[in-house]
C-alpha cells in the first residue's frame, strides 16, 4: 500500500534508512534492506548523508523499487542547482519512485569533500515550492511540462531545536509549500517530544518521530556535543555505560522509548547507521 | 512607474549611469556597515529583523536549519552566530515575529551583485517578493 494511504487508513508507519554504499558494491545494502523489508513499510535512501560521498539515492531508490521494496527518495539541496533538482525529480517519477523526502542538506565541511563547491541554490522549502509546482505541471521559470509528476511528499523537523518557535515557523511553511508528512531528529526525551506534539498536531500532518539506536555511551556523549538539538539524558548515558551487552541494552531503549511515543505520533523513522540488523528486535521490543 | 524608474536607472546616459552607481555605492556601503550585506540584489532586511540571511552558510532564506547549537551558535562556523538565532531574537525584541512567517523563493541569482533599490524600484526583483502564509504557492 502507499506510504499516504497508510497513514490516512491510521496504520502506525514504520521506515528504516537504507544508506546507499561509498562505491559500486550494493551487496550488504540489499542484504539489510532484505532483512526488514516485512517488518517495515518503506525505506529512506539517502542522499550522500552527512556530506559524504556515496552511491547516488535515486540510483539505489530504483533498485529498491526493481525489488518491490517502496523507497523514499532523499534529495538535498548541497549538490545540485535548480535545473539538476528539477531534472532529477522528474527522473525520479519516471522511474516509478513515488516518496520524495525534500532536505536542505548538511554543510560540504561537515563531510569528507570538504573543498567541495556548496550548491544550495534552493533549500528545504524552496525545493517543497519547486516540487509542488512540477505537480501542477509547470517549471520553475513558468514553462509548461509534457506531463506531470505525482509524489508523496515529506520533509523534515527538528523537535529539539533552538528556539523551538522558528523551527515550527519554518514546519508551517514547509507544509505551505507541499510537505505532506514529517520525519524528524532523534528524539530521545519523550517528555519534549510530548510537548513538540502538542504544538504541531493542529497542522493535520503525520509526524514520525526519529529513533536512532545508542551503540555505546561514547556515542550518546557525541551526539549531545556535536550534533545540534539531539539530547540523550544522563540516565540513558549511564544504563549503556553500565551494560555487559550494548547491544542488548541498545535494543531495550529503542524499544521503550518508540513504546512511550507511539501514542503521541504517527510513525518511527528508525536511523539504525548500521545496526540494521538489530531493527527487528528493536521492533518487537516496541511491540510493533 | 516601472517604465519611469527603468529611464533613470538604465537610460545608457551618463546621468543614468551616474545615478545608478551612486545608488549602488551608497547602499552597498551603508548596508555592508550597518547589516553585514552581501549584495544580493533582492533584500530581505525588513523581514529579518535587519540581518542579512546571505550571512548563513547555506543562504537560507526561510528560517534556520536544524543545526543551530543550545547556545546559538552556527554549526558550521561554531564560533559565530547562527543566523537564523539572530533573526530569530531581533524579530522577537521587535516584536515582528509575523514577517519570519513570509516565504521567500529562492534567489535570484542573476540580481546578485547589483543594487536591490534600484531592482525594487524598477520591479526587476519581483521574483523575490515575499508572499505570506495562506496564499497560494506560486
Amino acid at each position: 500500500m502507499k506510504l499516504g494511504e497508510l497513514f490516512q487508513n491510521g496504520k502506525f508507519v514504520i521506515t528504516v534508512e537504507a544508506g546507499p554504499p561509498k562505491g559500486v558494491d550494493v551487496k550488504q545494502m540489499l542484504e539489510d534492506v532484505e532483512l526488514l523489508r516485512d517488518r517495515v513499510d518503506a525505506f529512506n535512501v539517502t542522499d550522500q548523508q552527512s556530506s559524504v560521498m556515496k552511491l547516488g539515492s535515486l540510483a539505489v531508490s530504483h533498485l529498491l523499487k526493481e525489488r518491490g521494496v517502496e523507497p523514499i527518495y532523499q534529495l538535498t539541496c548541497r549538490d545540485r542547482n535548480r535545473i539538476a533538482l528539477q531534472s532529477d525529480l522528474l527522473s525520479a517519477y519516471v522511474l516509478g519512485i513515488e516518496n520524495v523526502l525534500c532536505l536542505t542538506g548538511d554543510y560540504v565541511t561537515l563531510g569528507d569533500h570538504p573543498s567541495a563547491k556548496p550548491v544550495f541554490d534552493l533549500h528545504s522549502v524552496t525545493l517543497l515550492l519547486t516540487l509542488s509546482r512540477l505537480q501542477k505541471g509547470y517549471d520553475l521559470a513558468g514553462q509548461e511540462l509534457k506531463g506531470k509528476p505525482e509524489f508523496y511528499v515529506g520533509a523534515v523537523v527538528n523537535p529539539g531545536a533552538n528556539p523551538l518557535e522558528s523551527q515550527i515557523i519554518k514546519m508551517e511553511k514547509k507544509i505551505e509549500a507541499g510537505a505532506q508528512f514529517f520525519q524528524t531528529q532523534a528524539v530521545y526525551e519523550p517528555e519534549k517530544f510530548a510537548a513538540f506534539m502538542k504544538r504541531v498536531e493542529g497542522f493535520g500532518v503525520p509526524v514520525m518521530v526519529g529513533i536512532i539506536p545508542l551503540k555505546s555511551a561514547g556515542m550518546a556523549r557525541f551526539m549531545n556535543r556535536n550534533v545540534a538539538g539531539v539530547h540523550v539524558p544522563d540516565h540513558l548515558i549511564a544504563e549503556m555505560k553500565e551494560t555487559k551487552d550494548r547491544a542488548k541494552t541498545s535494543v531495550e531503549i529503542a524499544g521503550r522509548l518508540i513504546r512511550e511515543m507511539k501514542g503521541l505520533c504517527q510513525g518511527v523513522h528508525i536511523m539504525a547507521l548500521g545496526w540494521e540488523r538489530y531493527v527487528p528486535a528493536v521492533l518487537d521490543a516496541a511491540g510493533l | 512607474m516601472e517604465g519611469r524608474f527603468e529611464r533613470i536607472f538604465d537610460g545608457g546616459g551618463l546621468v543614468s549611469r551616474v545615478v545608478y552607481g551612486t545608488v549602488f555605492l551608497v547602499e552597498k556601503w551603508t548596508k555592508e556597515v550597518l547589516f553585514g550585506c552581501h549584495n544580493c540584489g533582492q533584500c530581505l532586511l525588513s523581514y529579518t529583523g535587519y540581518t542579512c540571511t546571505m550571512r548563513c552558510p547555506k543562504g537560507l532564506r526561510n528560517g534556520p536549519c536544524g543545526g543551530t547549537s543550545a547556545a546559538g551558535k552556527c554549526e558550521v562556523y561554531p564560533d559565530r552566530w547562527c543566523v537564523w538565532y539572530l533573526i530569530y531574537t531581533r524579530c522577537k525584541r521587535l516584536h515582528r515575529l509575523d514577517t519570519l512567517r513570509m516565504m521567500h523563493p529562492g534567489v535570484d541569482w542573476s540580481l546578485v551583485g547589483t543594487p536591490s533599490w534600484v531592482n525594487l524600484l524598477t520591479g526587476r526583483d519581483k521574483v523575490a517578493e515575499p508572499f505570506g502564509l495562506g496564499k497560494e504557492t506560486r
